[in-house]
């Protein structure tokens, strides 16, 4: 008699490593999008389908263990069940390892939700010869059972049918008022009593039952569950009364049977579970050694498993930094395209200033570009990592690491958001941060977003290879491992003295984990999760790299040249071309010289010079020639100069270039040394004057804090030196290397500096997602500035002081960061002490 | 440590223990995760844990009276890796240290 819903919500729980996502990606396809529950930063899968009845709202609910209140993710599962009373919950569990997840189903069922059991990866179960009978389980579960596979597909239709079914029976139910107690329930023995005597404690309130029902409540009062004494202060009248009669039956029951409710409880369900599962699950081969565990034999091994540790990090080194640097010459061409079509859209380039539009514009697909370029690297390397994860070996480098990590108060799980931001070479710090998620113990996830901006991310290779090339030609092998280990031990460094005073008193948690079988990854599953990541890195450093070049740009740009100094360079440019027109008014071209005509001249000229000098070939140069004699018949004798005539008008024409060249150089030059930023580089060169830093240096630091892709441009810019902008910037700032007196040990200190530097723009805005609070985001900003600068400083001014060169300061250096290092890792983490003395409890406690 | 010869499951007595300084401390006969030999195996007694860490051991299977066997220790000697049940999971000996065993 009462309408069944016809658009319901489902939620999806259960335990982490059950295959929720591919459950979820099977019931809702490619319809899904993210949200954040309110007040914190766990993501909120949603996603929808249609069936027959209606529209079906499938909520992914976080991978929870339990249903208690000591983590976030519990939490925000718990909230979610009480509060928003989905129609249905679809709980799917691991049919391998189905005894243990029976734990959470109970504490669902106890709660009498309208619950589906998803029996996964029933394949993965068989192939270890376990065979489930799923209508036996169903039947002493009290719910409907569906074997699926989520991977394959495979109970797609069955999980749908059911879900309706549960659906119309929970509409039925809700129409009735008061929460039932289920059919189901676990037999807790000798606590029994003590349950029924709270229950009738409890069956004073009717608002609490309209919410939970007795039973559980019951139950979670005297497993002394924190959020369950909040929801009964929050709907019972007599709150205290009851939690004064729960407190007095668990020291009774304590007393009397030597072990706590809480233990007597989880033993209980345990017993069921242990119960069932001999009930239902048939094994073949009963001692029979997993086949992961006659892997883990080998991979595992004492001895071998850093042996094949270091083999996988340098596999995924070369697969995705050495060959994905390859792939990007197949696309700069692209990206170089792209950039030319711009510029030919553009207004023309003026004679000494272009219009604003064309600069800005310019910059700005530069900055994408430049950004752009690192996709192919990208898209292997989070390939790579998805398959290390997919497959289970990711919690095996947890596992070989975890004592290494722990000794700098992080956790072995520290492991993927590390290699995410680059160890070796290469990564970025954004997937790195977001990577941090998955580490349960609060204190350690804070210790990793904050030292993971240390390693080395794609952007700051540039200015490293740079600075080697320049300064240790010689060393250049031993550079590239003292860049790639120092930012590691720098970084253990920071996180031991984070961990040990501001975040003393964040929580831990321990390193439990359940090491996941084998699984062979599947190519939907390594793409999905591939090219998920590389779009997250795409859009939020795009919009921000765009955003914040724009500024970059107006910072180094304005205020501009002064007045009379435009005068001067624009005075000497007439004048140049007053010399061009004197040079040239006898010769059958001075018509090409007059007025309007000599701009267009220089930016063909100018534009044909790059062609030829781009083009690699003979045919390649002679299509140029070709192609400019097509589209400028008029000027092209005098670009290809035959006779003798147009050989001097050209030469004369070359002349008239270089002095635009240099002048235009002269501007840009000046107008950032009168640019805001250059204003601001120049006032702090007393304080960077201790690492060696001069102004020019401090304006490239600056500007790179936006993109550290600009840290080498704008080096780029400031070292122009005019007439020949095809010398590379190595040569050019050799040459400022010989003539302003730069050692070698400016370039370590520079290094250092670069290493320690804050995170780039979009990495702060990470480090704001990730802790959700501005606090730690400016932490994250000041504290890496100041730290970093003083170790440069030291380095630079130590150094200078005792005459070391740059490579005995660097070996000193080195030594130096190793031994603390060490030295640190022996000093006893505070966390441990209080463990010891047993006060870590819940933080509400 | 060569595990892999010690493939036999045997009950922890016939095992040796492990050397250990905390072993004094334990002199009342109390025994600890952290002293079971790899390839041994053992029963829960009761956790010394409590709060968040106990809940987190309890949900991935170390409840009273669960079977442990103890299978390997990662290269630097922790954490510690054993099967309970059908499943294989990790813990570190601090933690390990906080969960008392009796012999099956």
């Amino acid at each position: 008699m009462f309408p069944a819903k016809n658009n319901i919500i489902v939620g999806l729980a259960g335990q982490q490593n059950a295959g929720k996502s591919t459950i979820f990606n099977m019931l809702t396809g490619a319809n899904q999008h993210i949200a954040n529950y309110p007040g914190v930063t766990i993501d909120k899968k949603l996603g929808s389908y249609r069936d027959e009845l209606g529209r079906v709202e499938v909520v992914d609910l976080p991978g929870t263990y339990s249903l208690t209140s000591f983590s976030l993710e519990e939490r925000v599962a718990r909230d979610f069940l009480l509060r928003e009373k989905p129609d249905v919950i679809v709980n799917v569990i691991d049919a391998s390892s189905l005894r243990r997840g029976l734990y959470f189903t109970f504490q669902m069922l106890e709660m009498s939700l309208p619950v589906v059991m998803a029996l996964n990866m029933v394949d993965v179960a068989e192939g270890h010869g376990r065979r489930v009978d799923h209508e036996m389980l169903a039947g002493l579960l009290g719910v409907p059972v569906v074997p699926t596979v989520g991977r394959k597909g495979r109970g797609k239709a069955e999980l749908r049918r059911a879900i309706r079914q549960v659906a119309k029976e929970s509409t039925r139910e809700g129409m009735s008022g008061e929460k039932a107690d289920g059919g189901f329930w676990v037999d807790y023995g000798r606590l029994e009593e003590h349950i029924a005597a709270v229950q009738d404690q409890l069956a004073g309130s009717t608002a609490l039952s309209k919410t939970v029902t007795l039973r559980w409540m019951a139950v979670k009062l005297l497993e002394e569950d924190t959020e369950a004494g909040k929801l009964l202060r929050r709907h019972h009248e007599q709150a205290e009364e009851v939690l004064e009669l729960v407190h007095a039956l668990v020291l009774a029951f304590q007393g009397e049977m030597d072990i706590s409710p809480g233990d007597h409880i989880v033993s209980c369900r345990d017993r069921l579970s242990a119960s069932i599962v001999e009930q239902c699950v048939e094994v073949g081969g009963a001692d029979r050694v997993h086949f992961s565990e006659k892997i883990d034999r080998v991979l595992l091994h004492r001895g071998l498993a850093p042996v094949f540790l270091v083999l996988t990090v340098y596999l995924i080194y070369e697969l995705s930094i050495v060959q994905g640097y390859k792939l990007t010459f197949l696309t700069w061409p692209a990206l170089a395209w792209v950039r030319a079509s711009v510029a030919g859209l553009l207004p023309d380039p003026g004679l000494l200033q272009d219009a604003m539009f064309r600069s800005l514009s310019l910059w700005m697909v530069d900055s994408v570009n430049t950004l752009l370029n690192y996709v192919p690297i990208f898209l292997i390397l989070f390939a790579l990592i998805a398959i290390l994860e997919d497959s289970g070996y990711m919690a095996r480098i947890a596992f070989i690491l975890d004592r290494v990590f722990q000794s700098f108060g992080l956790h072995g799980q520290s492991t993927l958001p590390f290699i995410l931001a680059g160890v070796f070479t290469g990564g970025c710090a954004v997937p790195g941060i977001m990577a941090t998620k998955g580490i349960p113990d609060e204190r350690s996830r804070l210790a990793t977003i904050l030292t993971v901006p240390y390693m080395n991310c794609m952007a700051k290779i540039p200015l490293y290879t740079l600075l080697v090339n320049i300064y240790f030609e010689a060393h250049k092998s031993f550079l590239m491992l003292f860049i790639s280990t120092i930012t590691v031990i720098m970084a253990m460094i920071v996180a031991k003295l984070l961990t040990s005073t501001i975040l003393r008193g964040r929580e831990t948690a321990p390193f439990v984990m359940e090491m996941p079988n084998y699984h062979l990854p599947t190519l939907t599953g390594v793409l999905r999760r591939a090219l998920d990541r590389t779009w997250v890195f795409i859009k939020k450093v795009g919009t921000i790299v765009v955003a914040v070049a724009i500024v970059v740009y107006v910072l180094l740009q304005f205020p501009g040249l002064p007045e009379e100094r435009t005068a001067v360079l624009d005075r000497r440019m007439d004048a140049a071309v007053a010399t061009f027109q004197e040079d040239v008014k006898d010769t059958a071209y001075a018509d090409l010289a007059r007025g309007e005509m000599i701009l267009e001249l220089l930016n063909v000229s100018t534009a044909y010079r790059e062609a030829k000098m781009a083009a690699a070939t003979q045919e390649r140069s002679q299509a140029v020639d070709q192609r400019y004699e097509a589209l400028h018949p008029d000027l092209f004798p005098l670009l290809r100069a035959r006779d003798a005539e147009a050989r001097m008008v050209s030469r004369a024409l070359r002349t008239l270039a270089n002095e635009r060249a240099t002048l235009r150089t002269l501007i840009r030059e000046e107008t950032i040394v009168h640019s805001y930023f250059g204003r601001v580089g120049r006032a702090l060169e007393p304080v960077t004057r201790f690492a060696g830093f001069d102004w020019k240096i401090n304006v490239a630091l600056i500007s790179s804090f936006a993109a550290r892709e600009s840290s080498v441009a704008t080096l780029g810019v400031l070292f122009q030196e005019g007439v020949d902008e095809n010398v590379a910037l190595e040569e050019r700032m050799g040459r400022e290397r010989d003539a302003g007196g730069k050692t070698p040990l400016h370039a370590l200190a520079l290094m250092l500096f670069f290493a320690l530097y804050p995170p780039c723009l979009a990495s702060t805005i990470m480090v704001k997602v990730q802790t959700g609070s501005y606090k730690w985001m400016f932490f994250s900003i000041i504290f890496p500035t100041i730290f970093g600068l003083a170790v440069a400083s030291g380095v630079f001014s130590i150094g200078s002081t005792l005459g070391l060169s740059g490579i005995q300061a660097m070996g000193w250096f080195y030594g130096l960061a190793l031994a603390t290092a060490v030295g640190l890792s022996f000093v006893r983490d505070p966390a441990w002490e209080r463990q010891r003395s047993g006060i870590v409890g819940p933080k509400e406690a | 440590m060569s595990h892999g010869r010690r493939r036999g499951r045997k009950p922890c007595m016939e095992c040796p223990t492990r050397v250990s300084a905390r072993e004094e401390q334990k002199a009342d006969g109390r025994q600890v995760l952290t002293q079971v030999s790899n390839g041994c195996r053992c029963r829960i007694r009761r956790h010394n844990a409590c709060g968040a860490i106990r809940q987190r051991l309890l949900d991935l299977g170390f409840v009273p009276d669960a079977e442990v066997e103890m299978i390997r220790c990662a290269t630097l000697g922790d954490p510690l890796e054993m099967r309970l049940g059908d499943y294989y999971v990790t813990l570190r000996k601090r933690e390990a240290d906080l969960i008392e065993v009796r012999a099956d």
